[in-house]
């Protein structure tokens, strides 16, 4: 097996990889979409109800614990095999890394800040989006970092449930290994590229003269594995 | 409540080898943990000593992470073939990361005027590893080693995927037999969930109850 085989596979196969990224991107962009359209309400409403957070996020932490294949393996008999399923599982777990850094960024505002904004005249509309949500902004995309790695591996298993992508070219790939590398390099180059984009991302957001907050050290920093 | 029924029925005939996969899920687990922390433990204890070479190996370390599990798996059928002993491989590749980062992280976060004071004790380099730095260290290492066993045991549902048995069997199983059978998918994924919840949970109080001791100490 020579190195330059699967690297070869790639090019000559263009018009089967490529297919395969896009399924891979829908699934992941979609999930991600759902995700960060119900976290940031939900995540800036837990931040002023203290209360309700925790119980909220002692479910959602009961759910992330779940294996990716075994909590697929319960959603295919609700919905049948292919991508739905797969989006629900996906959902779900990134749920819970972005509303808890959504809630954990808009908690760590300083409140006398909040306090000189009001001083200032600011209408409660303005607080929120001149003042809290650039100073939460760096914990939440480092929540959207964890969430788009974590997506991006676990649709790869959902190939096996149906819902094509990347993780077909593994699947079609156990009796050919220049298939399988095709499949394990796109994946690791999707991942890379999102891990990069994302640093870079947390850098332009970050806010000036502040460290990463002891807060912040509590989250999960990795993504989920499997 | 009927398909938990026939899950149930299906998991209780022993022709089903049910007990036996509940066994290769967690020797292929616990194997793979614990040759994930004969490596990575003591690796981590030594680049804690060495500033930049440790920079180098955990941002290295923290590279290889970002591909998902699922790909390492796939990485080694190649050159491993497919069976128990290519997914313990994987495994335990898995598992090294978490245990190396925060052993180091461990390490150097003992306070120096405890390693100081030993050292005026006229403690030997390893009695002060055993007796101040490795105590000090151990809820930081504890919670590499909840990170790793719950990582470990999550992917071991995937060691199915290729011929490493273990409970996702079932789930493949499910899978492949189709809807009329769908009930066979809970077999495996049920007792997976448990198991990583127990593993998350479990570890998760050991963690607190060693840190709680030392703060009281």
């Amino acid at each position: 097996m020579s190195d330059l085989v699967f690297t070869q596979y790639l090019f000559d196969n263009f018009d089967i990889v490529w297919p395969r990224v896009l399924e891979h991107l829908t699934i992941v962009g979609i999930s991600l979409a759902i995700a960060l359209l119900i976290s940031m309400p939900v995540g800036l409403f837990l931040s002023r109800k203290q209360s309700i957070a925790t119980p909220v996020l002692g479910v959602l932490g009961v759910i992330y614990t779940i294996p990716s294949f075994a909590l697929f393996a319960f959603l295919v008999p609700i919905t049948g095999i292919g991508p739905q399923p797969a989006i629900i599982a996906l959902v779900a777990y990134s749920l819970v890394v972005l509303v808890r850094n959504t809630m954990v960024g808009f908690n760590g505002v300083d409140p006398s800040v909040i306090e000189a904004a009001r001083g200032m005249g600011m209408s409660g509309r303005q607080q929120l989006w001149r003042i809290e949500v650039p100073l939460a902004l760096p914990v939440i995309v480092a929540g959207m970092r964890i969430a788009t790695l974590s997506t991006i591996g676990l649709a790869t298993i959902a190939a096996w449930i149906g819902a094509g992508g990347l993780g077909q070219l593994l699947k079609d790939g156990i009796n050919n290994p220049s298939k399988l590398y095709a499949g394990v390099i796109a994946v690791g180059v999707m991942a890379m590229g999102a891990d990069l984009l994302f640093r870079l991302l947390e850098r332009g957001v970050a806010v000036k003269g502040t460290k990463r907050s002891a807060r912040m050290a509590a989250l999960p920093a990795i993504p989920k594995e499997a | 409540m009927d398909t938990i029924q026939k899950a149930l029925d299906y998991a209780l005939n022993p022709s089903n080898d049910f007990l036996k996969q509940a066994l290769t899920h967690l020797s292929l687990s616990a194997i793979a943990l614990l040759l994930g922390a004969f490596i990575g433990i003591p690796l981590g204890i030594w680049i804690s000593r060495y500033g930049a070479l440790a920079r180098v190996i955990v941002n290295a370390v923290g590279i290889v992470r970002v591909l998902p599990s699922i790909a390492v798996l796939f990485l080694l059928l190649p050159s491993q073939g497919i069976g128990f002993r290519p997914a313990v491989i994987a495994l335990t590749l898995l598992a090294i990361p978490p245990l190396l980062i925060n052993t180091d992280a461990g390490m150097r976060g003992v306070d120096k005027a405890a390693i100081e004071a030993g050292r005026g004790l006229g403690m030997s380099a390893w009695g002060l590893l055993r007796t101040v730095q490795l105590p000090l260290a151990m809820p930081v290492m504890l919670a590499g080693l909840r990170i790793a066993a719950v990582e470990v045991v999550a992917s071991a549902t995937l060691a199915t995927l290729i011929g490493g048995g273990g409970l996702g069997d079932f789930i493949s199983t499910g899978l492949a037999l189709g809807q009329s059978r769908y009930y066979i998918l809970l077999v495996g994924a049920i007792p997976v969930a448990l198991i990583a919840l127990f593993t998350e949970l479990g570890l998760g109080y050991l963690q607190r109850t060693v840190a709680a001791r030392q703060h009281s100490a």
